[in-house]
């Protein structure tokens, strides 16, 4: 692959004596949905929290081999350099409840202390808002509250949030996974519109999201990277048995 | 069966009686104790209460407005002091919830909770008035100040410890640095409970006496200057229900009063806050 966002090489990743993540290879090109799917504590929401160095928050974490975001080693990197480049959504909406919608839009900008002019910020702030499809159903209110709105409207926010600083890459841990059926196909939607500009990490337990908005498919299972590949194939005619089982739903 | 369904309906009628008689005996006590020094108190309350110094004994009128000020400042100065170690404690505790500082400072803050206001008072003597050779507002803050720590701690760890987990990743995943998402992202959120804590605890500090009879120690007259004595009303009271005197006696209920209504003003204002500025995750 040329020139690949996000480059992963023989990694692992400890937590004390336990091995969480075993020899880990992947690359994602640009402008794609990666998916890494797997069944639950294989291991697939370490692997992305490796990726903006969130896991280093839990105690007695430690990692070998190495992660390059655009050909630079994530981890010579500071982390708060590391994590504006990387944009992250969590399994639940996230807004901050004190701020307003336009506040949470900018709030990397507002929290860094990264000072731009009223108009700039109003542009990213529409900008942002309409990646993120929710311009149209919030513009009328924009300095209220972000918590009164909808779980999926709120995950939406929290996308904006993460779109607004740019970033290199753009990590979603299992994003749906809190929301009704409508909002995670209006989200899966968006998915699919973003990546003409973005690439993202997408962890999912559900295969089928997997199989509706990824260009490729990584299988997870128990810390081994099992295989990667283009979503289509691995769908088709996955290579290992492994694969196969989880696809058709033997377990996990 | 007739019989016996009846039974337990008489049964439940009764249980809910006594409850209730039991709920309505405890209220009494505080009720009365409202209604007498509002009896007795209501009537020397006017303008010139509230705005004139004591005066000499065998000469009418005066009022309480040193001591009003004194309690002010004197809530101020402990305040300015244990505000910021208080929450910054808070803050240390809810961040560390294992480890050996916390569970030590969370000890201390048990045994200080339950130190004797007096004891705490003559720490504070021992320690401000004994090297400055004088009774001072300063001394007097400092022992309020010590009074208030166990509670702002307690309640800025509490709080901050219901703020979900997710908030801080929130802030930490946007790059924005450790001190950064304390201050611009929990802090804010946690608001109304670390104000509260502090206004409940300024609510049990205004009525304590014991810690100022050798610390503030008191004063007839106005005084400004943190490094003199400055009266207050519990201690106004102490003084004038101890005198000998039928007029300072109506006075001790006059200050009573005050201060309960000061005390009130305080809790009210605590629950209007964590009503209020309540934050919704």
């Amino acid at each position: 692959m040329e020139n690949p966002v996000l480059t992963v090489d023989a990694f692992s990743a400890f937590f004390g004596d336990h091995q969480v993540l075993k020899d880990v290879n992947l690359s994602v090109p640009k402008n794609v949905v990666a998916a890494l799917m797997g069944p639950s504590g294989c291991g697939k929401t370490t692997l992305i929290r490796c990726v903006n160095r969130m896991h280093e928050l839990l105690p007695d974490t430690k990692v070998a081999g190495r992660m390059f975001l655009n050909e630079k080693d994530i981890y010579t990197m500071e982390p708060i350099v590391l994590r504006r480049k990387v944009g992250m959504v969590f399994q639940k909406p996230n807004p901050f409840p004190t701020m307003s919608i336009y506040d949470n839009v900018i709030a990397g900008y507002k929290l860094n202390g990264i000072g731009l002019s009223r108009e700039d910020f109003n542009n990213i702030v529409e900008q942002s808002l309409r990646s993120a499809a929710l311009w149209d159903e919030v513009k009328d209110f924009l300095h209220r509250k972000g918590t009164f709105l909808s779980g999926g409207q709120q995950q939406r926010l929290c996308i904006a949030r993460a779109l607004a600083m740019n970033p290199e890459i753009l990590l979603l841990d299992e994003p749906t996974s809190a929301l009704d059926p409508k909002s995670t196909s209006q989200i899966e939607e968006l998915f699919v519109e973003l990546k003409k500009n973005v690439t993202m990490l997408l962890v999912t337990h559900n295969i089928g999201q997997a199989a509706r908005v990824s260009d490729f498919t990584a299988f997870i299972y128990i810390g081994e990277l099992i295989e990667y590949g283009p979503t289509e194939k691995m769908f088709t005619v996955p290579k290992d048995k492994r694969t196969e089982e989880y696809l058709t739903g033997k377990f996990g | 069966m007739k019989d016996h369904v009846r039974a337990r309906l008489i049964k439940n009628h009764i249980f809910k009686g006594m409850v209730m008689l039991f709920a309505f005996i405890s209220l009494l006590p505080l009720l009365l104790i409202l209604y007498y020094i509002t009896k007795n108190g209501i009537s020397v309350i006017n303008w010139d209460f509230l705005t004139q110094l004591p005066r000499p004994i065998g000469e009418a009128g005066g009022g309480v407005f040193n001591a009003i000020m004194g309690t002010i400042m004197l809530i101020v100065l402990s305040c300015v002091l244990s505000v910021p170690f208080g929450i910054a404690a808070g803050i240390y505790l809810a961040e560390n919830k294992e480890g050996r500082l916390s569970s030590l400072v969370r000890l201390c803050v048990v045994v200080l909770q339950g130190t004797p206001s007096i004891v705490i008072g003559i720490i504070a003597y021992a320690w401000i008035v004994v090297p400055l050779r004088t009774f001072s507002a300063l001394s007097g803050g400092i022992a309020l100040c010590i009074m208030m720590l166990p509670v702002i701690i307690k309640t800025t760890e509490e709080t901050l410890k219901l703020i979900p987990y997710h908030l801080k990743e929130a802030s930490l995943a946007l790059g924005v640095p450790y001190y950064k998402t304390i201050l611009k992202v929990i802090l804010p959120s946690g608001l109304s409970g670390i104000l509260t804590g502090i206004l409940l605890s300024v609510a049990r500090i205004t009525g304590e006496t014991a810690p100022l009879l050798f610390t503030a120690f008191g004063n007839q007259f106005m005084n400004w200057n943190i490094f003199k004595p400055v009266d207050s009303l519990p201690y106004r009271i102490f003084y004038y229900a101890m005198s000998p005197y039928p007029e300072w006696h109506t006075f001790a209920w006059g200050a009573s009063f005050v201060l309960v209504v000061l005390t009130l003003a305080f809790n009210l204002i605590a629950r209007g806050v964590s009503i209020k500025w309540k934050i919704q995750f």
